[in-house]
Formats: C-alpha cells, structure tokens, sequence
C-alpha cells in the first residue's frame, strides 16, 4: 500500500493523499482515513472534503496549529492499521427515465458505441456504483465507474440549463443533476426523486462511500412519481 | 417592520458568518467576502459577532426605514446618505422610520457591510443565512435582494453612538500584495514558473466574482494539466492550462480538478475581493508558521483596537 502524503492547503488546511487513482479501494481509505482523523482531531476540525483519492481537513486555527495538526494526522494514520474498504454503507437505487425525450444525448451515446439505446440502458443499470466524491453543486454526487463503452467526454460546449434529475455521464463517471444548472455532461435519462432537499433530513439520499444503482422506469412511472419532462 | 428596498444596488446580499461545515454535502461557506468590515459593522451597532448584515458590492444601494432603529456602514468608501445629510462610515446612525438610506457607488475599495442594530431576522438555512446565489440558499429565497424586498428588523432597546476613529479605519489601496502559504500541487511548478508567479505584478480581470478572482498577467506553466479532483479550501489559487491564476474565495466550487500552486492568506483575500478589475496584485510566499503568526496578529489587532463614543471617553470594548 502506498504510504499517505501529506501536504499544506492552506492557512488552515491540510490534503492527505491516500492513493494515485480512483478506485474502491482508495475510497475506501478515504473513507477510514475521515473517521480516525474526524476523532483524532475532534472540536478543533472544521471540515473535512473527502474525495476521489485525498482527503481535504480544515481546521480552527484560532485552537491549533499545522504543526500539532499534522502530528495527529500521521499519529491517526499509523494507529489504522486495517484501512478497511467494508465500512457501514447504504446501497440506493434510484429509478431513472431513460428516453431520447428525457435524455437528449442517449442516441449520441448508443451511436458512438455502435450499440443499441436498450444496450445502454442495459450497461448503465448492470453496475453498482460508488460515491467518490460530493461537490461541484449541493448534492452532486460523482459516481463511479461506468462501463467503459458508455463512456464520453464532456459536451465541447456545456449546456447552459440542465434540468433537476437529469441522468448524466462525462467520461467514465455518471451523476444526477440535483438542481437545475450549467453542465457540460451527456444526458441519458432522468431521475424523479429529489438528489438534495434542504428541508428533508437527511438532506440527500446518499453520502460518499454508499453504492448506488439505476433501474429503468418506464414514462407513466416516472410521471407518477412526480417526474417532470421540460 | 423592516428596511425595504428602494434601489438593490448591483449586487446586495445578506450575509452572516458564513455556512460553516457542510462541504460534506457540496456546500461552500458564503459569508462576508471582507470578514474584518464585516465583523467591524457588528461590533459598532453593539451586534453578536456573525449578526445578518448586508453586504453591498460596488454600490447603488437604497433601503427606506419603516422602523426607527440605528444603521453602521463599514468597508469601501461608498458615499452614504441618510435622508439628505451626507453620513460617515465606520460609525452607528441613527434613522427614523420613513427616511431614506442611500449608498453610492464606491470610490475606492468593492464591498461595503450595512448593519442595522439588532441585525436582520432571517431564518438560516444549514445554520446560517449567508446568502449563496448559485446554491439557491440563505438571504430571501436564496437570491440577492431586488427592489422592494422587506428586511425584518425590530425596535432595538438602545444602542451607544459608536465609531471608529480614522486612523483605525482600513483603507482600500488599489495594489496589494497578497501572501501565499505554498502547498497542494506546488512541486508540479519548477522553480522557473514559481518565481515567475512571485515576480511579477498581476491585474484583476473582469471575471471576479464572489466564486473568486481571475487574473491577468504573465502565464505560469503547470507541469500537470489536470488532477483527480480534491477538496478546495479558501483562497486557494488555481493554475488552469490558459496559465492565468484564479483566486478562490467565498462561494467557491468545494473540490475541482485544476492544479493549485498553494493558498493566500485569508486576511490578504479578504483585501483582494476590495479590489475592483485593473486593481494590481503581488504575491509573496510564507509559510505556514508565519501564515499562523500573521492570523494570531491580526486577531489580536483587531480585538486591541478602542472604538469610540460621541459625546463621550473613548471605550476599551475588550480587557487585554
């Protein structure tokens, strides 16, 4: 395993690397690496940004320092000595309205593939995916990875307006568009349910770590539970 | 009873301390893009520090009492007025319920902090009320203010005719120099670059914005083009591939992609979001320990600081 890196951010921050690339396992350090230093650090953290394949820690400078900051974290680390990947996680399926009219670049994407729309559908809801990471918007969930032949670059030029729900993919990783926004990933369906609510506790169906999967619902489904098509 | 919106300005927003600790679910912090007027504001109208205040970028504000309470202008040097008479900053005002409060465009310095005492009741959102546009939160339904908007205030009990004497008074200087702790992807900047980055003078662009500042001047070359996205903390300074360096502040995206050759320093941050495009930057890199020195001593500073009263002995507000 590779030995985490540990480098400044800032005035009060600190980004702990725990791997090179995005995978399972990686997360899954991560993941253990935000609960030792979540206690390690207790009422002196801020906030801590787990992603891909670091860890972002935000601290009170007005309590503590860098130095006794970054004594705890190595302490933290070397104490964890099963950095397990089996951590308590949730598994979310999230029904999801997949059709040209509700995902204007499933055609793009069957055609570069040179597959079928079904097949699309079919390579989208086969995996179970992971949440890396949160960020970019309130709610906005990167997940990963999808197969490889549905991948696709981002839109040379980015949508100006995404709609709420819209089922996404921008190279190997997928997401659902909490609100509506910019974006620049290719859209394949929609999703009727809510990705963040800020007046339902908890706020968002997932957190990082959890597994995700899609299930096609057909039109009248998705309508019925309060889908939008506009 | 409130203050309603004559005039919104081109970008009012109410701001609290900021939304502190929910990045978790992809929320930035918002609050006061100039912490210390901010806080200066609070601590004049005799406010717990972090009250609801507005904070008025460029100018153009006005808001019609229809209460009597007391206001306080900290920041950029925005002519105020108070019905017709020509008002100081940095001092508690009283005004009565059906006068005018008028903010002009700033003549040096880019935001600008209007607290009423008492401070305005907005419900938080996430604990807070600090208004983030692109994130649909805090403030009035999530957005800035429009014209004829109420902001809820009520009668205060009393409030003490306090200032800020002049020579305590921050000014907005037009050129600054911002100090850097190095870190994130700094290795990936040889030292040819990085003292390109230190060495030169850099103008803000037209593209800043409460997100953060872009700017001009000589490109700095990044041996790596992207990165595995990762948490972004405030004042982090990116280097995407145009070599052109963005500042990020408040309403920041919480993680990205492009490489970051290390951080300013908030206090020197704070200085850059008063800077308005064609203001001139410098960075200067410390370390950490001198970073920590230079946030102890200005926290010190600001609480050594005596305000003033009319008609009275200057207070010591704070035993030291």
């Amino acid at each position: 395993m590779l030995e985490p890196i540990l480098h400044s951010a800032g005035e009060n921050a600190l980004i702990l690397y725990l791997g090179e690339q995005t995978s399972p396992e990686v997360s899954g350090r991560v993941q253990a690496a935000a609960v030792a230093i979540e206690a390690a650090l207790g009422d002196q953290l801020i906030d801590l940004v787990p992603s891909y394949a670091s860890l972002l820690i935000i601290y009170d400078a007005m309590a503590t320092d860098h130095l006794s900051v970054s004594t705890r974290i190595r302490q933290a680390m070397k104490s964890l000595t099963t950095l397990s990947t089996d951590q308590q996680t949730n598994t979310v399926v999230l029904p999801v309205y997949y059709a040209p009219e509700s995902g204007e670049d499933l055609t793009a994407i069957a055609s570069r593939a040179n597959i079928t729309i079904e097949e699309v559908i079919e390579l989208h809801t086969a995996l179970e995916y992971r949440v890396y990471a949160i960020g970019f918007a309130p709610g906005f969930a990167y997940l990963g990875e999808v197969d490889p032949r549905i991948a696709a670059p981002r839109l040379s030029t980015p949508r100006a307006k995404v709609p709420r729900g819209a089922v996404a993919i921008a190279d190997r990783q997928t997401a659902v568009y909490p609100a509506v926004s910019p974006g620049g990933w290719n859209l394949i369906g929609r999703c009727p349910l809510r990705m963040f609510n800020p007046e339902r506790d908890p706020t968002m169906p997932v957190t990082v770590g959890d597994r995700v999967r899609f299930e096609a619902i057909d039109k009248q489904r998705y309508l019925a539970l309060g889908g939008e098509l506009s | 009873m409130s203050l309603k919106v004559v005039q919104a300005g081109i970008l009012s927003l109410l701001q609290d301390g900021g939304r502190i600790g929910q990045h978790r679910i992809g929320l930035t912090t918002g609050g006061p893009l100039d912490p210390e007027a901010f806080s200066w504001c609070n601590r004049l109208l005799q406010n717990a520090p972090g009250t609801t205040v507005i904070e008025a970028s460029f100018g153009g504000l006005q808001l019609e009492a229809q209460i009597d309470t007391y206001i306080c202008v900290t920041g950029a040097r925005m002519p105020l007025r108070i019905g017709k008479a020509a008002k100081d900053l940095w001092r508690v005002h009283p005004v009565k319920s059906g006068e005018i409060i008028a903010l002009d465009f700033a003549q040096e310095g880019c935001r600008s902090y209007l607290g009423v005492a008492g401070g305005f009741s907005i419900a938080p959102s996430f604990g807070s009320t600090a208004t983030v546009v692109r994130e649909q939160l805090g403030g009035l339904n999530g957005d800035k203010l429009y014209i004829d908007n109420q902001l809820p205030c009520s009668t205060p009990a009393q409030c003490r005719p306090l200032y800020l004497a002049d020579e305590h008074q921050p000014s907005y200087h037009n050129a600054i120099t911002i100090r850097v702790i190095l870190g994130y992807q700094q290795a990936h900047f040889s030292r040819l670059q990085q003292r390109r980055f230190f060495n030169h003078t850099y103008t803000v662009s037209d593209r800043c914005d409460r997100m953060g500042y872009r700017l001009e001047g000589p490109a700095v070359a990044c041996e790596i083009e992207g990165i595995l996205s990762e948490g972004i903390c405030y004042g982090a300074i990116q280097i995407p591939a145009d070599g052109q360096p963005i500042v990020l502040l408040n309403d920041r995206q919480t993680i990205g992609g492009y490489p970051k050759i290390g951080s300013a320093l908030s206090i020197d941050a704070a200085r850059l979001a008063q800077l308005q495009p064609g203001g001139k930057v410098q960075f200067s890199a410390i370390n950490q320990f001198a970073a920590h020195n230079a946030l102890h001593l200005a926290a010190s500073f600001h609480r050594r600081t005596p305000v003033a009263e009319d008609t009275a002995e200057p207070v010591r507000e704070t035993g030291e």
